[in-house]
Formats: structure tokens, C-alpha cells, sequence
């Protein structure tokens, strides 16, 4: 075990950013729907989303959060053996749909320590931005992991 | 999918009608092959005992995607969920029925755009909220 200090660690906030370009494809909606058991026509149902709004399918809110926080941490940052999901968030501002290419870029965005019933444990908050072809921000995610 | 509701319709303290999911261990290896998620303790049996759980556990993402859901399925096509949040707080296991539930927190209207918040959660069958979170969302309104 590689032992740091939480000042250390902290000096990686905002830096070492991670990137990950996600074609989104029809396939890929359905897969992440059928995952969850969600059969909603919006997702899956192209003559019926046609008539919608949004004009055709568009991604399930679960796509975000299944597909697209995957390998999310920047490597080497956590010192203890053990790790746990302590929780999500997620902000939906812009329809993923079909053909989109999603950038997301992850970063450090807080770090801090509290002394839990096992010893000392880190909390990991990384961010997420994801932006499509055009440049526009569709979705930001944080998501905690707990390191003890 | 369910009639289309409107702002108006809506009361603070209104319940979100429950989804109810029987979460097989099928169900877990669907959801690691969407998310490229493989971490053993959610389909080897083996792996998540010698960590000192019970059994493979449903992954805290898997929770907040049928929050997800939970949502989707109540605001219809006209509604839009706009940010979700959870906590991964208490294991869940294959083969539990596994309840999601919410309730309307406040309503109010920002820049024209008519929001609700919702508090969300997974239950367990001992009634334990497992995935407690919140829910933003914005509804159409009959005034326009």
C-alpha cells in the first residue's frame, strides 16, 4: 500500500482528467433499457417516439448512469485495497439520442477523509462532463467512491 | 405509458406510484454487459462471500437506473427528469422484490419552467429504504 496523505491526494483535484468518447447507438439504448427491464416506447419504440416531442427515440435517463460512468476514475489515485460505490448524481440537461458522440471527461473533483467503523476511509468525489458532437453539454454526473 | 400529468395535478406529499422489480441474477450479468461493469461481486456467488456478504449483491447503479424509471413511467412523454441523485446505502440481493418509491417534496416555478422534487428510494422487503435520493423534474402545465 502506497501510503499518501490526503493533502497529496488532494493536489490532484482538476488535474489528470480522463476521457471517453461513447458512439451512441440504437442498439446500445435498447441493451441499456432491456438491462433494467424498462420497456417505455420512448426508448425503444421508433414509430411511436416519432410522434413525440422529441420526433424519435431518445435515451433512457439509465443509459447515463449504466453506460456512460464506466472506468470513470483517473488510475493509481486510491491507496487502500478496498472500494465501494457510495453514491451518484446525475443532471440530464439535453437529449442523448441515436448518432450522438458523447465526450465525457472525468476529473477529480473533491477528496476527504472520515474515520469509519474499519479505520480511516477516503471519499473520492469525481466529475463528469459530457458533451456532444456539437460542443453542448447534455449531462453532468459526480459520482462517490469510498476507499478503506 | 401512462396518461401525460400536468403541474397543476400534482400536491406536495403526493406519492410517486411504485415500481415494483424482482431483480434476477439474469438480470445482474444483463446490467454489467450495459455497463461494462464486471467487478465479481455482482454475479460470482464465490467472490462476493469471501468479501462477507450473503450473496452477489445489485449494483448501486442498477438502483439508481430504475429510480430512473420510476420516474420515467410517472411524468410521461411530456415530463422531463432533469437531475437524480442517490446514495448507495444498504445491499440488495437477486431473487428480493425490490420496491422503488418516492414522494413529492416541494413544487415551484423558475424561469417558466414548472419543477416538482421528489424524494426517491429502493425499499428492501424489511421495509428498509436501501437507495434513498431525490429527483428534480420538470412538468408541462395546463396554463400554457
Amino acid at each position: 500500500m502506497v501510503v499518501v496523505s490526503v493533502d497529496e491526494l488532494r493536489g490532484m483535484i482538476g488535474k489528470e482528467a480522463k476521457v471517453e468518447v461513447t458512439q451512441i447507438e440504437k442498439g446500445m439504448i435498447k441493451k441499456a433499457a432491456e438491462a433494467i427491464g424498462d420497456p417505455n416506447p420512448l426508448w425503444q419504440d421508433e414509430k411511436r417516439a416519432r410522434k413525440t416531442k422529441y420526433g424519435g427515440i431518445i435515451a433512457p435517463p439509465g443509459l447515463l448512469i449504466t453506460a456512460m460512468m464506466s472506468g470513470s476514475r483517473p488510475e493509481g489515485s486510491m491507496p487502500f485495497q478496498r472500494l465501494l460505490a457510495g453514491g451518484g448524481e446525475w443532471e440530464f440537461l439535453l437529449p442523448i439520442r441515436a448518432g450522438d458522440v458523447i465526450t465525457s471527461t472525468t476529473a477529480l473533483a473533491d477528496v476527504y477523509e472520515r474515520e469509519g467503523k474499519a479505520g480511516k476511509m477516503l471519499f473520492f468525489i469525481f466529475e463528469t462532463i459530457h458533451k456532444n458532437q456539437l460542443d453542448e453539454v447534455v449531462a453532468k454526473s459526480r459520482s462517490t467512491l469510498i476507499n478503506y | 405509458m401512462a396518461k401525460q400529468i400536468f403541474y397543476e395535478d400534482i400536491e406536495e406529499g403526493a406519492e410517486i406510484p411504485a415500481l415494483t422489480k424482482h431483480i434476477t441474477r439474469r438480470q445482474l450479468v444483463m446490467w454489467a454487459g450495459a455497463s461494462g461493469d464486471y467487478y465479481e461481486l455482482h454475479y460470482d456467488k464465490d467472490f462476493a462471500q469471501s468479501t462477507g456478504v450473503p450473496d452477489v449483491l445489485v449494483h448501486g447503479r442498477l438502483k439508481a437506473a430504475l429510480l430512473g424509471q420510476l420516474i420515467t413511467d410517472w411524468i410521461g412523454e411530456e415530463g422531463r427528469l432533469t437531475k437524480l441523485s442517490c446514495s448507495y446505502r444498504g445491499m440488495d440481493l437477486p431473487g428480493e422484490d425490490l420496491l422503488c418509491k418516492g414522494k413529492v417534496t416541494k413544487k415551484y416555478v423558475k424561469d417558466g419552467e414548472h419543477y416538482i422534487e421528489c424524494e426517491v428510494w429502493t425499499q428492501n422487503p424489511k421495509g428498509e429504504r436501501t437507495t434513498p435520493g431525490t429527483a428534480t423534474i420538470v412538468l408541462p402545465s395546463r396554463g400554457r
